[in-house]
C-alpha cells in the first residue's frame, strides 16, 4: 500500500509541477470572469448601441410614431421610398423599414438595410407592429381594444419549491446554468483525465520503464497509482478553480458595482446599499448565482466527477496498456466514447425536456451515463434516494471497470509490438497467471 | 540462492517454459543461455514476480518466492527505459523507494553510486538530454541501488560501447565478490566465458544443458589436438586418429586430429616424438559458442 501511495505520489507532483497545469489553473478561472464581467458590462451598458429604423408608413395607422424599444428606436420619416432607400445605401448602420398600405389585409413588412438585421431587431418590429395593427383591425371590426385589454388575463408561472422545510424561490434559471456547465465539465475532463492516464501507461510501455517498476510493485498498484495521481490532479485543478473563481467575481463583482452603487447612492442618499446593489440588471445575474446551492451542488459535482473519472480512466488505462502508440488507440476508443457521447447528446436534447422521465432516470442511474445526466437532472431537483442509488451503482461500476482493466493491463503492458484485436483483449482478460 | 522447480509457463498459443529447473549457487556467477525466444525472459519475470508460473516453484534461499523477496533482487530488463521527463535523481529516488528503501537511505545510496560512476553532476538533469550510453549506465545504477542479494542482468552489455561495457563488467565483478548472486541472460558467448562459473541453457523452452562451466567444456571434449611439428610423419592414415585439419606453414606442420576413444594423448605423443620435432601441442576444447551452436542445432 505504501508503494502505491509513492506512485500516486509521483504521478501527482510530476504533473502538478508541470507548466501547463499552472497555466490552465490560472486561464480557465480568467476565463470564466472575463465572460462574466462581460455578460454583466453588456448588460449595463446595453443601451448605448441602439440601431435607429426609419419608417415609412403608407398605411397611415401609425400616426402617432412607433414607440421606442430596448433594442430598437424608431424615427417616423418623411422622405419617399426611393430618396430613403439611397441613405440606406450610403449609410452601413441604418434600417428602413416600410409599412405598405395593405398591412391589414395580409401584405408583409419590408426591412431595408446593408447588413443582416439582426433577430432582435426583427423580433421587436414584429411584435410592436403586430400590436399596433391588431388594435387597429379591432376597431375597424369595431371592437374597443381598451375593453379587451381589461379582460386580457395577466400573470406569470412563479416556481416554488415545496419541501417540507417551506417553500423557497428558486431562480431554476441559475441552477440550470450550473448544472449544465457541470454535465459539460464532467464530460470534458473525463476524456482529458482519461487520455492522461492512457498517455502515461502507454508512455510507461514504450519506455520500458514498466518492467523495472512491475518487478518491485504489482501491476493493479502501479495502475490503480496512476489513475488516483491523476484523479487528484483533476480534483486539485477544479479546486483551484473554484477558489480562484470565486474570488474573482467577488472582486470584479465590486469592482463593476462601485461605480453604479455610488452613483445611486448620492441620488438617494438615504437608500441602503443593498437596494443600491439590487437595481441594476447585471445584478439579476449576481443574485442568481447566489440564489444556487453550490453546498449542494459541489459535493454532487466532486462524486459524480471522481466516480465517473474512476469508472472511465480505468478503460483508458486498458486501452493504454493494449496498443504501443497513440495512434493505435482508435478502434479501442470508440466503445469508451460512445455511451459518453451519446449521453451528451441525451442530456441536452432529451433529459432537459423531461428531467423526470423514465428514461432519464435510467441515464442517471446507470455508472456510464450517470455522471453526466445526473448533473444535467440535478437542477431540476432529483430525490435523494436515486441521488445515493446512482453513487452507490457508480461505486460499483468503478469497481467493475477496474476489475476488467487490471486483468488486461496487466498482461498488456508485457506485450511489445503485437496488433492487438478486441478478441485478443477478451484472451487476456480470460488469462489466469 | 536460487532454485527454481518445475517450472512451466504456458501462453495461449505455446509453452514458454517446459519442466525447467536450475540452481544457482550462493555467490556465483550464473549464465542462462539460448537463442532468442527461447524463455529466458520468460523465467526472468517469473523470477521477479511479473508473472506467475502455471506450475512449479521458485525458491530464494530456501524460501518460497514471495513479495519480500523483491528487495532482495535487482533486475536490469533487456528492454530498458526511464522517465523521459523527470530528473535522473529524483528518478533514482522513486525506484528505490518502489524496492523498499527509505528516502534517507536511498538518497545516500544513490549518492554513492553517482560518485562511483563519476556522474554526480546529472542528478537534475534530465533523462532525455542523456545519451543512450549515459542512460544505460543511470538504469546499472538503479538495478543494484538496493544492494540486492540476487542481481539480473537480461542483456546487460547490449549497446553498451566496449569502454562502459568494461566498466560495468568491472562493477559486476566488484558487486559479485562483495557476495552478491549475479544472473546473466544473454546469448553472447564470449562474456560467458570470461564471466560465469556455471551456465543453464535454455532451448525451445527446454533445458537442455546445466552446470559448472568448466564441467560443461570436459563433457564436449572431443578428443581433438593441434600439433604443430617439423618432418616428415610416416603415413598420414592411422588407427589412433584421424585428421580434422592440416595446414602447413614455413616448414612446420599444423595438424588436428581426433584421437580415437582406445588411446590417450600420451599415445598419441609417443607415436609422434620418435619420428618429428613437436613444436607445440595442445587439447582443442570447445567453446562455449561451438557447445552453443551445437546444442541448439540438435
Amino acid at each position: 500500500m505504501n508503494k502505491t501511495l509513492l506512485i500516486i505520489k509521483r504521478e501527482y507532483s510530476s504533473r502538478v509541477k508541470k507548466k501547463s497545469f499552472l497555466l490552465m489553473t490560472f486561464l480557465v478561472p480568467m476565463l470564466i470572469i472575463g465572460m462574466y464581467a462581460l455578460v454583466i458590462a453588456l448588460s449595463i451598458s446595453g443601451g448605448d448601441n441602439v440601431p435607429t429604423v426609419e419608417v415609412i408608413d403608407d398605411s397611415g395607422i401609425f400616426t402617432k410614431g412607433l414607440e421606442d424599444k430596448k433594442a430598437v428606436k424608431f424615427h417616423m420619416s418623411t422622405e419617399t421610398l426611393d430618396q430613403a432607400k439611397q441613405k440606406i445605401i450610403t449609410d452601413d448602420g441604418a434600417f428602413l423599414l416600410h409599412i405598405p398600405k395593405n398591412i391589414t389585409t395580409g401584405g408583409n413588412l419590408e426591412l431595408f438595410s446593408q447588413k443582416k438585421a439582426g433577430l432582435s431587431v426583427i423580433s421587436t418590429i414584429e411584435n410592436q407592429l403586430n400590436d399596433q395593427v391588431r388594435n387597429k383591425m379591432l376597431e375597424d371590426a369595431g371592437i374597443d381594444a381598451a375593453t379587451l385589454d381589461n379582460i386580457k388575463p395577466d400573470f406569470s408561472v412563479i416556481s416554488k419549491e415545496l419541501t417540507i422545510e417551506g417553500e423557497k424561490d428558486t431562480s431554476s434559471g441559475a441552477a440550470m446554468a450550473v448544472g449544465f456547465a457541470a454535465a459539460i465539465l464532467i464530460y470534458m475532463s473525463l476524456f482529458i483525465y482519461g487520455i492522461q492516464v492512457m498517455r502515461g501507461i502507454i508512455e510507461e510501455k514504450t519506455s520500458r520503464i514498466v518492467e523495472v517498476v512491475i518487478s518491485s510493485v504489482r501491476p493493479f498498484q502501479l495502475m490503480m497509482g496512476k489513475i488516483i495521481g491523476i484523479g487528484l490532479v483533476g480534483l486539485t485543478q477544479f479546486l483551484l478553480w473554484i477558489i480562484l473563481s470565486g474570488t474573482l467575481m467577488t472582486v470584479a463583482t465590486n469592482f463593476l458595482f462601485k461605480d453604479k452603487m455610488n452613483m445611486v447612492k448620492s441620488e438617494m442618499p438615504g437608500a441602503p446599499q443593498q437596494m443600491a446593489a439590487q437595481s441594476g440588471p447585471g445584478t439579476d445575474i449576481v443574485k442568481a448565482i447566489q440564489t444556487v446551492e453550490w453546498n449542494y451542488i459541489l459535493p454532487v459535482f466532486i462524486i459524480f466527477f471522481f466516480g465517473g473519472y474512476m469508472l472511465y480512466s480505468a478503460l483508458f488505462a486498458a486501452v493504454g496498456s493494449a496498443v504501443d502508440s497513440d495512434t493505435e488507440t482508435q478502434q479501442f476508443m470508440l466503445p469508451i466514447t460512445l455511451p459518453l457521447l451519446f449521453t451528451y447528446i441525451m442530456s441536452f436534447s432529451f433529459i432537459v425536456n423531461n428531467p423526470d422521465s423514465s428514461l432519464s432516470f435510467w441515464l442517471s442511474i446507470i455508472p456510464f451515463t450517470s455522471p453526466i445526466a445526473m448533473m444535467v437532472r440535478l437542477p431540476f431537483g432529483v430525490p435523494m434516494w436515486e441521488l445515493g442509488l446512482s453513487i452507490i451503482l457508480l461505486i460499483m461500476g468503478f469497481i467493475f471497470t477496474t476489475w476488467v482493466a487490471s486483468r488486461i493491463y496487466r498482461v498488456g503492458i508485457l506485450m511489445y509490438g503485437k496488433k492487438v484485436s478486441f478478441k485478443e483483449l477478451g484472451k487476456w482478460f480470460m488469462y489466469n497467471g | 540462492m536460487l532454485s527454481i522447480r518445475n517450472i512451466v509457463k504456458q501462453y495461449a498459443n505455446h509453452r514458454a517454459l517446459d519442466n525447467v529447473s536450475i540452481e544457482v549457487e550462493k555467490g556465483s556467477v550464473f549464465g542462462l543461455l539460448g537463442p532468442n525466444g527461447a524463455g529466458k525472459t520468460s523465467l526472468i519475470r517469473i523470477i521477479n514476480q511479473i508473472t506467475g508460473p502455471d506450475s512449479g516453484e521458485v525458491f530464494i534461499s530456501g524460501e518460497r518466492l514471495n513479495p519480500s523477496h523483491i528487495s532482495k533482487i535487482g533486475y536490469l530488463p533487456e528492454e530498458r527505459g526511464l522517465y523521459k521527463k523527470m530528473e535522473i535523481g529524483e528518478q533514482m529516488l522513486y525506484l528505490a523507494q518502489l524496492k523498499g528503501l527509505n528516502k534517507k537511505d536511498a538518497t545516500k545510496r544513490i549518492k554513492y553510486w553517482f560518485e562511483k560512476m563519476q556522474i554526480e553532476s546529472w542528478w537534475s538533469k534530465k533523462v532525455e538530454d542523456l545519451s543512450k550510453g549515459m542512460q544505460q549506465k543511470v538504469q546499472f545504477i538503479a538495478t543494484v541501488v538496493h544492494d540486492p542479494e540476487l542481481i539480473i542482468l537480461d542483456e546487460p552489455f547490449s549497446g553498451f560501447d566496449p569502454v562502459n561495457a568494461q566498466v560495468i563488467t568491472n562493477e559486476i565483478l566488484e558487486l559479485n565478490n562483495k557476495g552478491a548472486t549475479i544472473i546473466f541472460s544473454t546469448h553472447r558467448m564470449e562474456s560467458v566465458e570470461q564471466l560465469c562459473d556455471s551456465i543453464a541453457l535454455i532451448h525451445k523452452s527446454k533445458k537442455i544443458l546445466d552446470g559448472k562451466v568448466r564441467d560443461i567444456k570436459n563433457l564436449y571434449r572431443s578428443h581433438t589436438y593441434r600439433i604443430g611439428f617439423s618432418g616428415q610423419l610416416n603415413g598420414s592414415e592411422n588407427e589412433m586418429f584421424t585428421i580434422i585439419e592440416q595446414k602447413y606453414d614455413e616448414g612446420l606442420t599444423h595438424l588436428t586430429v581426433k584421437v580415437n576413444d582406445k588411446y590417450s594423448a600420451n599415445d598419441l605423443l609417443n607415436l609422434f616424438i620418435p619420428q618429428v620435432q613437436v613444436n607445440e601441442f595442445m587439447e582443442v576444447i570447445p567453446s562455449m559458442n561451438d557447445i552453443f551452436i551445437q546444442n541448439v542445432k540438435n
